[in-house]
């Protein structure tokens, strides 16, 4: 995949089929630290510890459509090839967490690329699930919760749809506003 | 300034308007969002797919999420289906397809008979 955003939003997905109300993305983005990190936290119906330890295989999936699930061990391999890695951690009828930590000036990592758009797309796609994204930097925090869609929807009487474009306008401007002035990351 | 009560009375109230949508709807549409689906431009496809009905002011169709279908040298796959129940699957879908496809199928009733796929 071309960008971070892409993996995020498959990532994401797999809570959503886990049957989760409630997804949290967040960034962290230090340059002072050389470091990225992505946490997707989740409410699904989470893994037992032995799928927890399988679920890394590429050959393994809870899927029925086909026999290999390569969404996580591929963001796995992104992620150690950019002298980071990635964790699971999951109960059980309580979630899932997973933990993805990248250096952040590594030669190979992809850009973070659109969240807008991965994240508006998520939100229209699910609208049962309530979502919450954070992106830290060394210059500022944004945060974005799908009430604000749902909020805008009551003020202007409009359909919910009509509301894409500007709310990826309006997150993208965030972003920018918080853009590490060291490192950009886009 | 608005309380976490409000906004989620205004969330219900979304959710009722999307359930009406779909229970009334003349077109459902899904676009496939496994990894073979994103790796392939899934998420251009459904941006297309919601701008374009905003566009257009198309209000009976829904548009929904599905995982992986297991066709994944046809990604990005997006699925209509009728309210006869009749689903047709397009494949290779581009943006430009995609809005192809709400202009013709979803608006006018025409399949767009490129890309069109037979899953069986």
């Amino acid at each position: 995949m071309r960008e971070l955003a892409l993996n995020i939003l498959d990532i994401v997905m797999n809570a959503v089929e886990a049957g989760a109300s409630r997804i949290i993305v967040a960034i962290d983005e230090r340059a002072s630290a050389n470091r990225l990190c992505v946490r997707i936290r989740d409410n699904g119906r989470g893994m037992s510890e032995e799928m927890v330890q399988r679920v890394l295989d590429p050959f393994v999936t809870t899927r029925t459509t086909r026999s290999v699930g390569m969404g996580l061990s591929m963001f796995r391999q992104i992620a150690r090839q950019c002298g980071g890695d990635l964790t699971i951690q999951s109960q059980l009828g309580r979630g899932t967490l997973v933990t993805t930590m990248f250096q952040l000036d590594s030669l190979n990592r992809p850009p973070i690329g659109d969240m807008a758009e991965s994240l508006v797309n998520l939100i229209l796609g699910s609208l049962d699930v309530h979502f919450y994204y954070a992106h830290h930097t060394d210059d500022g925090a944004f945060g974005f919760d799908s009430f604000w869609l749902f909020s805008r929807m009551a003020e202007q009487d409009c359909q919910i749809l009509a509301l894409a474009g500007p709310a990826k306008i309006y997150i993208k401007e965030r972003l920018k506003s918080i853009a590490s002035k060291a490192v950009s990351s886009n | 300034m608005k309380t976490l009560a409000d906004l989620r009375a205004i969330k219900e109230k979304a959710k009722k308007e999307m359930a009406t949508r779909e229970q009334s709807a003349k077109y459902r549409i899904s676009v496939a969002m496994g990894t073979c689906g994103i790796a392939a431009g899934a998420r251009t496809v459904m941006s297309a797919i919601l701008d374009e009905l905003s566009k257009r002011g198309i209000q009976d169709a829904a548009v929904s999420q599905t995982g992986c279908l297991g066709c994944c040298d046809q990604e990005p796959i997006v699925q209509v289906t009728d309210a006869d129940n009749r689903t047709i699957t397009y494949g290779k879908v581009s943006a430009e397809m995609a809005r192809k496809i709400i202009a013709s199928h979803v608006q006018d009733g025409k399949v767009v008979s490129d890309h069109v796929f037979d899953m069986a």
